[in-house]
């Protein structure tokens, strides 16, 4: 199937009318040619052409969600979240840019100040996406007034572990619960400043819960929230995901980690 | 990497370094450049720092901090250190986030002090109390990274940075040019 770019409702020999509207539009990702189907997003079309999109609470068995705004890219001159944008031909994307690096270290910044993210003392260090990403945006700093909130760890669990310190709101738990367990054994309760993870259980445990550690909720975790206990550091420090490779040469479809 | 340094025409800078709420790591770390610190001598002199025992910081080119924030003594040393430093470095997860002393950030430190000196496992519970020499300098409510009290020039994460990457950071530096680590050499831990 011809991947070129032929302007819509133009009949090429070989291609019947679907694939002529579905496969053939385009848009320029910081001046590359990015093809898409209608429907994707631009993340989605930037995956698929090899173009990796730095993300936190996108994964790409869940539709999109649009809170950690890490996938911030400039269209046409507006600033939006690339994984809840569809593509759409002929527009100018802006990804790699200066001014959009800048925004994504001040996203990522934020991100380390509202919670407690002491990464020499957590198992997830080496292979914490947060921690790959601030790495991949070169932060040296916090630089803002740290938080540190006050958020007591749940180890009620015989198996795993909450500690809710580092949790970052993907909701990546809370969906794959929902949606993929069938069991609904995380939620966010309060807003704004107040927003947290709880445990949907009459006591808020989560020993009080049905999770089972093989659940996809319990493996799907992008920060050091949800831990298996009893392998804790394990893979040696140098062997770990993040240690000699960035994520943005990893998080791409034929790469995935995860 | 002995050929790599060249002599300079000019007079060496001076550094400055100290630990405040931190475990000294950090200036373990610095050790752990090996024999280039021959290297670095050819370049600086070193002012206050536990090197050299000198107990108050001169006017220097480069401050090196380790450690946080977590009482009046620490804030009187970086302030020290900013009015006579005209670069001052943030080494180290203490200094950069508060590091480990600040995961006591969330608890009450009277509790604490009660706890560790009255409470705990104290060998006389008849005589045990809080130390309260007026020789010690009082702990704050909060452990604090520094730059929430002085302006940081750079900063050098890790737990602690390695000797190689405080090589790479202070030679660039040193060189005139805009300090940055490479991927590898990059760490929060």
């Amino acid at each position: 199937m011809s991947q070129s770019f032929t302007p819509i409702g133009q009949e090429m020999p070989g291609l019947d009318q679907w694939d002529v509207r579905h496969m053939s539009q385009s848009f320029t990702l910081d001046g590359a040619e990015v093809p898409f189907t209608p429907g994707q997003s631009i993340l989605e079309a930037a995956r698929n052409a090899g173009i990796y999109i730095p993300h936190l609470c996108w994964h790409p068995d869940f539709p999109a969600h649009g809170s950690c705004k890490l996938c911030v890219v400039k269209v046409n001159g507006r600033h939006v979240s690339s994984c809840a944008t569809p593509a759409a031909a002929g527009i100018e994307v802006k990804s790699n840019s200066p001014e959009i690096r800048e925004e994504r270290k001040v996203l990522l910044q934020m991100l380390f100040v509202e919670g407690n993210h002491f990464c020499p003392s957590c198992e997830k260090s080496g292979g914490c996406e947060l921690q790959a990403q601030a790495y991949d945006h070169e932060i040296m700093t916090p630089h803002y007034t740290l938080f540190y909130p006050d958020r007591p760890v749940d180890a009620s669990h015989p198996d795993l572990l909450l500690d809710f310190n580092r949790c970052i709101f993907c909701e990546l738990c809370v969906r794959a619960s929902r949606d993929v367990d069938g069991k609904s054994v995380f939620a966010l309760s309060e807003r704004g400043i107040h927003k947290h993870l709880v445990v949907s259980s009459e006591s808020g445990r989560l020993a009080d819960t049905d999770i089972d550690p093989s659940d996809k909720a319990a493996n799907i975790c992008p920060v050091g929230v949800i831990l298996h206990k009893r392998q804790g550091f394990t893979v040696p420090y140098g062997q770990r995901a993040y240690d000699e490779t960035p994520i943005s040469e990893q998080g791409l479809p034929n790469k995935e980690t995860v | 990497m002995m050929n790599a340094v060249v002599k300079p025409p000019r007079p060496k800078l001076r550094v400055a370094t100290t630990s405040l709420a931190g475990c000294f790591g950090c200036h373990m770390s610095i050790l752990d450049i090996d024999e280039r610190l021959i290297d670095l001598l050819e370049l600086v002199e070193f002012d206050r720092s536990p090197l050299t025992d000198i107990k108050h910081c001169g006017p220097c080119d480069i401050g090196i901090i380790e450690g946080g924030i977590c009482n009046s003594e620490n804030v009187h040393v970086l302030r020290e250190f900013r009015a006579n430093c005209k670069t001052l470095i943030a080494i180290g997860a203490c200094a950069v986030n508060g590091g480990l002393p600040a995961q006591r950030n969330h608890l009450d430190l009277q509790e604490i002090l009660l706890e560790i000196y009255q409470a705990g496992p104290v060998i006389d519970l008849d005589h045990a109390r809080i130390p309260d020499d007026p020789e010690l300098p009082l702990p704050l409510d909060k452990v604090h990274p520094i730059h929430e009290i002085v302006r940081i020039d750079y900063f050098i994460p890790g737990c602690p940075p390695s000797g190689d990457a405080i090589w790479t950071f202070l030679t660039e530096l040193i060189a005139g040019r805009t300090p940055s680590l490479p991927y590898s050499q990059l760490h929060f831990d």
